[in-house]
């Protein structure tokens, strides 16, 4: 049994995974809804909120998973990318855990978490496949050959795909989270009444662009008296298209029989109906985490661990957090 | 670094990185409030405060360790008025017609500004 904690951005997340992969438990302590009655931003930017939460949520997952302690084999824990302080809560907590336990810790990498996700049961994905991750803070195109390993070969060169999201949302007077809001108002427009730039479609290599994008909504909000629901649902589309084009490439380009689309924007319904499609014109098998899987959760980072190295007691101690990619 | 969304602050930073020599990739801070990039001659930071509403003593003590040393970029910064340390530069950046912006630079480090204007010329 491994007890995974996550503290990278606004979640304070603990969860029990098995070995071979069972969710026995995963709590979520959404600060943007602890936040949500101060108008949809969050006023700590992290730290104290995760360290009045962390130990609440390591102890709800444990009575959630019906275990004790004693029945935890390692401890696994956002190393990094994140903020400094947020990620020094989560793992100080993991060490002082698995110090007191004289337990391995298993530090991870939040993006590798994201595609963990996939190796969750009932439903595990087996590389080899392209991995599209697309959340609040990052956006990237991986090839990943097995489990606990991942080449990445595009990024986003400025916003993510999920920030795109939540800054359109605020152009359109909308609240937070953005993402959700911006997709309801959008599923009343017309997707093809304003032609937004799906930026990088057809260029070399297989990064990504989304600022331009969320500059061409800010001048259509000021230039027009258009309806927000098409400008919602073109944007939307715009992001997708970026999104569901950029992967298509990139799967044509690898060879990839399987295209996996994970982190928090993949759980919009346009995005996943878009890449259905792609999918099965390209022939390729399209693999998506389970919805509550998708944003960040410690699920996924337990998981991750599965496959990444433990440090042995008491060797990691010194360990630190890191703030971006490498 | 001052200007509504859209306006290009971001890349305004990622090209001032550049020639500050960072070598890596500078993307949007928003959602992970902060980069740091360590590798130069001295080490630039990257600060977002966008999703914040304010910035409590607690939260200072989340950003500070960005402000240790070198330079750091901070867009959005009205959330940390009173906290933050006085900018050296604030910069500016309007939209205008077609593809143009306006960017405005103001200090209260006279110097600072003849420097910028000498190496423009």
């Amino acid at each position: 049994m491994i007890l995974g904690i996550e503290t990278s951005c606004d979640e304070t997340a603990a969860a029990v995974v098995s070995r071979e992969g069972a969710v026995l438990s995963n709590v979520v302590s959404s600060q943007a809804a602890l936040h949500a009655p101060y108008g949809g931003v969050v006023p700590e930017v992290a730290s104290r909120r995760h360290l009045e939460l962390v130990v609440p949520a390591v102890e709800r997952a444990l009575v959630d998973a019906g275990i004790a302690l004693g029945d935890l084999e390692a401890v696994a824990v956002t190393e990094g990318p994140g903020l400094i302080g947020a990620l020094l809560v989560g793992l100080s907590a993991a060490k002082a855990l698995a110090y007191a336990r004289r337990l391995p810790l298993v530090p991870v990498d939040h993006l590798h978490g994201h595609v963990a996700a996939l190796y969750l049961e009932p439903d595990p994905v087996e590389p080899p496949f392209l991995a599209l991750l697309a959340s609040g803070g990052h956006t990237l195109l991986a090839e990943v050959p097995e489990r606990g390993s991942m080449t990445v070969i595009g990024r986003s060169l400025d916003d993510a795909a999920g920030e795109a999201f939540d800054k359109g949302a605020r152009l359109l007077g909308l609240g937070y989270p953005g993402g959700a809001a911006l997709e309801r108002l959008a599923s009343g427009g017309d997707p093809g009444a304003h032609r937004f730039p799906a930026a990088m479609l057809g260029k070399p290599g297989h990064d990504f662009s989304f600022s331009g994008l969320k500059t061409a909504l800010a001048r259509a909000v000021r230039a027009e008296a258009a309806a927000p629901a098409d400008l919602a649902a073109s944007y939307q589309a715009a992001i997708v298209r970026a999104l569901v084009g950029r992967a298509a490439e990139a799967v044509e380009a690898t060879g990839a029989g399987t295209l996996a689309v994970v982190g928090g924007v993949a759980r919009n319904s346009v995005l996943r109906e878009a890449a259905a499609r792609r999918c099965e014109e390209l022939g390729v098998r399209l693999a998506l985490a389970p919805s509550a899987l998708c944003s960040d959760n410690a699920a996924m980072i337990a998981s991750a661990a599965r496959y990444a190295p433990a440090l042995p007691f008491p060797e990691y101690l010194s360990r630190d957090a890191y703030a971006t990619a490498a | 670094m001052a200007g509504e969304l859209g306006a290009g602050k971001t890349a305004f930073v990622r090209a001032a990185c550049a020639a500050l020599g960072v070598t890596e990739p500078v993307t949007s801070p928003t959602f992970t409030v902060g980069h740091r990039y360590a590798g130069g001659a001295f080490p630039v930071s990257h600060l977002d405060l966008y999703r914040s509403a304010g910035v409590s003593p607690e939260e200072w003590a989340d950003l500070e360790p960005y402000f240790d040393e070198g330079v750091c970029f901070v867009e959005w910064p009205e959330a940390g008025a009173g906290v933050l340390p006085p900018p050296r530069l604030v910069v500016e950046l309007r939209l205008q017609e077609a593809d143009a912006r306006l960017v405005s630079l103001r200090s209260e480090h006279p110097g600072l500004l003849a420097a910028i204007a000498d190496s423009l010329a």
